[in-house]
């Protein structure tokens, strides 16, 4: 792990999560929270922190159970079951936990909190770490860089729609299709990215 | 019979679950580069979607309440597990194509919004038509979207070169942006139709003040899919007001509309 390579190797992953393949722009999980909580950069922000931390910790928690559990008793083929529940459930307990350990942070990030079950990029960045052999720590890297690549996202397109709040847009784009062509534009500029690594 | 053709209608036009209540919008972008991934992964997803709300609504008065949602994910997994290792086995092309989409049909709003919504409240029968409507008006809009991305990207649609010679492909259209652009201006059409027509009632709206209705609504109506419904958790100040309650009220308001 120590080795320079080794590092280069997790630095490349670490842009490529977070950047080039951007988990919104370019991969298309958690849009809905992307699309639906990006009115202000106040809340796209405390989205952001929120589902860094829950997806940080479920590829965690997913990535001990594949290895401990799933693998040793050769029922792999479980994984999405046992997957969404174990991420349910660890969301209820983070919420629990921070409610009666640490109120500041709960304050900060609870409203945050139960959104994010619904949110796809949790189950499939457990799923992309199982299906690409990543290590548990790897796969912590990468849920952290894929979460990290989440709040950039959302917190542009938060700033891009407070600005446009006033403009004239055509009437039948006003809404959903504008913010989509937004979202659009913004996935063009991310592919600048791929020429980083 | 007039109920199947009813929920078959609902499904494909009425309340169509992409074009209307736009549900679902993680796979709608994700794989539809052509038309045929778009058609396998709609096709996919009504297999799943049919067999969920059937096996929902058989067990519905077995189900307590309060663990539902668990309950309903439960189901919902196990049938995405069984068709992920059926095109495993069967259909490994397409299996390659839709990759890490396939699994994710678990978390697809559409499926746990019928769930709660339709299938937890209703005959078997009923609930089977409503998935099958349901599921395949997500299959047409998938297939629409995919076909519009291929033409424009690819000058073919299912592989069938239909442009004139001189078309030049616009590579973007099947690359990540293409997707943003094609359901920005769907949806675009959609509301100037809509506008200009006036003829979808209100029923729409009131639907998408549901939890199970517009996703990028979810944050303000509360659309938590809870693991289970703690007492304590609806008395949060913090937490959008909107309950189960509320939700179910308009929803019974919505079935008296009809």
């Amino acid at each position: 792990m120590a080795d320079m390579s080794s590092v280069k190797s997790l630095l490349i992953l670490l842009v490529g999560s977070s950047l080039v393949s951007n988990v919104v722009l370019s991969q298309f999980l958690g849009l809905c929270p992307f699309l639906g909580v990006s009115k202000k950069i106040k809340t796209a922000a405390g989205m952001g922190a929120a589902v860094i931390f829950v997806i940080t910790l479920a590829s965690a928690v997913a990535g001990v159970v594949y290895k401990f559990v799933l693998v040793p008793l050769e029922i792999t083929y479980l994984q999405t079951i046992v997957f969404i529940l174990v991420i349910a459930a660890l969301v209820q307990f983070v919420e629990m936990f921070l409610k009666k350990a640490m109120p500041a942070l709960y304050k900060a990030l609870g409203v945050y909190l139960p959104l994010i079950t619904t949110n796809c990029a949790v189950l499939g960045v457990a799923l992309t770490n199982v299906q690409k052999n990543y290590g548990i720590g790897t796969g912590i890297l990468n849920g952290f860089a894929t979460a990290v690549g989440f709040t950039i996202a959302i917190v542009i397109l938060a700033g891009i729609r407070e600005k446009m709040e006033y403009n004239d847009v055509p009437k039948p784009f006003k809404g959903m299709p504008i913010v989509l062509l937004t979202a659009g534009l913004m996935a063009i500029a991310f592919c600048g990215f791929s020429g980083l690594l | 019979m007039n109920k199947v053709f009813e929920r078959l209608y609902n499904g494909l036009i009425k309340e169509n679950p992409t074009f209307v209540l736009a549900l679902g919008m993680c796979p709608t972008l994700a794989v539809t580069t052509s038309a045929m991934n778009g058609l396998g992964m709609g096709l996919t997803t009504t297999a799943v979607l049919v067999l969920s709300n059937l096996i929902i609504s058989l067990l519905r008065k077995v189900i307590p309440n309060r663990v539902r949602i668990p309950a309903f994910i439960v189901i919902v997994a196990s049938f995405v597990t069984m068709v992920q290792l059926l095109l495993q086995a069967y259909l490994p092309s397409l299996n390659d194509a839709l990759g890490v989409y396939i699994p994710l049909i678990v978390v697809n709003c559409i499926i746990l919004g019928r769930a709660e919504s339709y299938a937890y409240h209703n005959k078997p029968v009923a609930s089977f038509f409503d998935g099958l409507g349901m599921g395949l008006g997500f299959s047409v809009a998938l297939t629409i979207i995919g076909a519009l991305r291929e033409i424009l990207g690819t000058g073919a649609v299912f592989g069938f070169k239909i442009t004139p010679e001189g078309f030049v492909p616009i590579n973007i259209f099947v690359l990540a942006p293409g997707a943003f652009f094609v359901l920005a201006f769907v949806t675009a059409i959609m509301n100037a139709v809509k506008s200009k027509g006036k003829v979808r009632k209100t029923d729409n709206a009131a639907k998408a003040n549901t939890c199970a209705a517009d996703c990028s609504e979810c944050d303000k109506v509360g659309c938590e899919h809870r693991f289970y419904d703690a007492k304590e958790s609806t008395e949060n100040p913090n937490r959008p007001k909107k309950n189960i309650a509320d939700i179910k009220a308009t929803d019974t308001k919505i079935k008296e509309d009809k």
